[in-house]
């Protein structure tokens, strides 16, 4: 075991994978010499050399279109998109391409490339540098999606990506870049597309991903000081979803919460109460509550706190399913 | 009068009217063979069986892409593009290729394609609505046409600096028109290979038209002239002259495997039918221009240059007019028997790996066909 940080996991991740496999090459803007914005790739163009950690022109598309060329050559390619508000140049190629390549040759072609995006807000930035856009891609068939909240998970879902024969898009939670934690870096890790049960309870199950993981845990925290049990998950895949774990606990609880840092409206939040209602409708004791970001644009740094979800707005909503007061009904006269 | 002021005077700025360059040309409009002092020894290997497949090729090509556009007319296929009036451009570039070269293409290649080795109802599957694809990419060595305009350069251009990782002498070539080269992925493409030094070859069919809009609204300069911009040497050349045109993707070729990296072709020719099948030119084309193309037609352009070398002996012209039957007649038998593929098809090859959440859908869609066709659960 390792005290790693989550971005040092990554790190950990990439270069294990280098040295395992000798097609696979990292491409991005700034990965090399500088080792990328946030230093996740720190060191590894050295290591590996020009030709395996690429520094490419400023071109998102590019990147990801010659990613996809080179996948036609048998290699992987591991594409870093600088910010999460970077990656729209690069939708055509990733959903018209990526993703469809494979259905599209009657699966001749494995488009086996993974799309590291630094993703999700709280850390003071400007605009296009704290977005959520996991959605629009989840929704897209024939990519997968998944992100993970741990350093240990960093480290053995991003092995887990780039072994993939499917294209990933791998979503790092960049506020939690410097969280540390115990690293196994043989460990074998479980399916890349299950989600976790991080800690049990019994009356509310709470469903988080990425950033948003340690904020659920601290509010079950919270919650069990006043004898509300809290079950986390967190989901780790966003597409697919691992429904079979979501249902299994909201039958034993009868209430979920389930948040997100991207907007409400056609978020993922709103695909799990629908699955949830459809699955669990006779075990629910009150209808799925969101906790989201707000249906704006992503605003200011200094109005961010009230954008993303934290764990006040969180213990509101779990206040709701449990029939407490909330903010919708408001204080009761005291 | 105004003291301590300069007079203005107006910096000297790269020239915009530089007269754009005639096209590379070893066959007039008539056939007569051109001499060039750069091009003339990049296709004296041809010996007269050469000459006649290369004639062959192009006649079998425009006869399979009439037939397609019939069966079009017919029903029998949803829509069709028509390759009609540049099998000079495809078939004399396709022909310089190594079958181990790799080839990125748009959806009107069907000369390329031909050239490749694919089957001609294969060609059709997409367009007859049967499968996404008609064929397996590596087996011909040509990623099957892409849709989204350019974006298939980038595909090419990453397909090259594979090569270069290999250390193998193969080229990748992208294939793409006038249109193309307004979009952002292409002049990216450029950037990449130039940065990479990638062997790749960018062929540009300038074929006057992107569905409606004439050349001019996509740049003012001959297209051949952007390359340079990016440090890619490009060539001009009459894409009706199937010599000129495989002259100049030989020199391409030459230079890529070499390790000087990309070429930039623009290959100037004329789309003589529609867009695809759902266009009517009549609301645009200018009818003088069209004629004025139709006199410089690569095949009746071949076949004057082959007739005064004496080839085209009437044993000759009754094989190759055997061939195209032959090729047409087994093309619409073909076409016609591609069957509609079974329903749940429709969840193959979406991924590589096992799928949960499709797998379920599929599942819960078999139980619903069953359910309608009056099956048990």
């Amino acid at each position: 075991m390792t005290e790693l940080t989550l971005a040092k996991a990554i790190g950990a991740g990439l270069r294990r994978a280098l040295q395992d496999d000798d097609h696979v090459l990292l491409m991005g803007e700034d990965i090399g010499e500088l080792g990328g914005v946030f230093r996740v790739t720190d060191g590894l163009k050295h290591e590996f050399g020009p030709l395996r950690v690429v520094d490419t022109p400023l071109a998102e598309s590019g990147i990801v279109g010659t990613a996809i060329g080179l996948a036609f050559r048998g290699y992987r390619a591991v594409c870093e998109i600088q910010f999460d508000g970077f990656i729209y140049p690069a939708f055509d190629q990733i959903v018209a391409q990526v993703a469809k390549l494979h259905a599209r040759t009657n699966g001749a072609v494995n488009i086996p490339i993974t799309l590291r995006v630094p993703y999700g807000g709280a850390i003071g930035s400007v605009e296009h540098h704290s977005e959520s856009p996991e959605a629009y891609f989840a929704h897209t068939a024939g990519l997968r999606v998944v992100t993970p909240s741990n350093p240990q998970d960093a480290y053995s879902m991003l092995r887990q990506a780039i072994a993939s024969n499917d294209p990933v898009i791998y979503f790092e939670p960049k506020r939690r870049y410097w969280t540390k934690g115990e690293v196994d870096l043989e460990a074998e890790p479980m399916p890349l597309d299950k989600a976790r049960v991080v800690r049990e309870g019994t009356d509310v199950t709470l469903i988080a991903y990425g950033p948003l993981v340690a904020t659920a845990v601290d509010a079950a925290e919270a919650a069990a000081d006043e004898d509300i049990s809290i079950e986390v998950i967190d989901l780790r895949s966003l597409a697919p979803i691992d429904f079979d774990t979501v249902e299994d606990s909201v039958n034993k609880t009868g209430r979920v919460v389930i948040v997100h840092e991207a907007a409400e409206f056609g978020g993922l939040g709103g695909e799990i109460a629908a699955v949830i209602t459809d699955r669990c409708f006779y075990s629910l004791e009150a209808p799925p509550q969101r906790v989201t970001g707000l249906n704006v644009p992503y605003p200011p740094a200094k109005l961010e706190d009230h954008f993303v979800p934290d764990l006040d707005r969180m213990l509101d909503a779990v206040d709701r399913v449990m029939g407490r007061e909330n903010s919708l009904t408001g204080w009761s006269a005291r | 009068m105004r003291t301590g002021v300069s007079e203005k005077t107006q910096p000297t700025a790269v020239s915009v009217d530089a007269e754009a360059d005639l096209p590379v040309q070893l066959l007039s409009p008539t056939g007569i063979r051109v001499e060039s002092v750069e091009y003339d020894s990049w296709v004296e290997d041809l010996s007269d069986e050469d000459l006649l497949a290369i004639y062959e090729d192009m006649v079998v090509v425009r006869r399979f892409d009439n037939e397609a556009t019939a069966l079009q007319r017919q029903g029998q296929l949803g829509l069709w593009p028509p390759s009609l009036g540049q099998e000079a451009a495809q078939i004399g570039s396709a022909r310089a290729l190594r079958t181990d070269d790799f080839v990125f293409t748009s959806y009107r290649e069907h000369g390329v394609a031909y050239v490749r080795g694919v089957k001609l109802e294969d060609m059709t599957r997409v367009w007859r609505g049967t499968a996404n694809s008609g064929w397996d990419p590596f087996t011909v060595n040509m990623a099957t046409p892409a849709v989204i305009i350019g974006a298939q350069t980038l595909h090419a251009t990453g397909y090259a600096m594979g090569v270069q990782r290999d250390g193998a002498d193969s080229v990748a070539v992208a294939y793409f028109g006038d249109g193309a080269t307004s979009q952002g992925d292409v002049n990216e493409a450029m950037i990449f290979a130039a940065s990479f030094k990638a062997p790749v070859i960018f062929f540009c069919q300038n074929n006057q038209w992107a569905i409606s809009e004439p050349v001019g609204v996509q740049t003012i300069r001959p297209i051949a002239d952007r390359a340079p911009g990016f440090n890619i040497p490009s060539i001009r050349v009459d894409g009706n002259d199937v010599l000129a045109v495989m002259a100049a993707m030989r020199v391409a070729l030459e230079r890529a495997r070499a390790g000087s990296g990309a070429t930039f072709l623009e290959a100037v020719t004329y789309r003589m039918g529609p867009h695809t099948t759902s266009d009517d030119p009549s609301r645009y084309e200018d009818l003088a221009e069209r004629e004025e193309w139709a006199a410089k037609d690569p095949i009746k352009r071949f076949e004057a240059y082959l007739e005064s070398l004496g080839l085209l002996t009437d044993s000759v012209r009754a094989s190759v007019k055997a061939a195209e039957d032959d090729a047409a007649k087994r093309f619409r038998a073909a076409c016609i028997a591609l069957e509609d593929p079974a329903p749940l098809t429709i969840f193959d090859h979406v991924y590589a790996e096992p799928h949960s959440g499709l797998e379920r859908q599929k599942r819960e869609f078999a139980a619903y066909l069953s359910y309608i066709e009056g099956g048990t659960r």
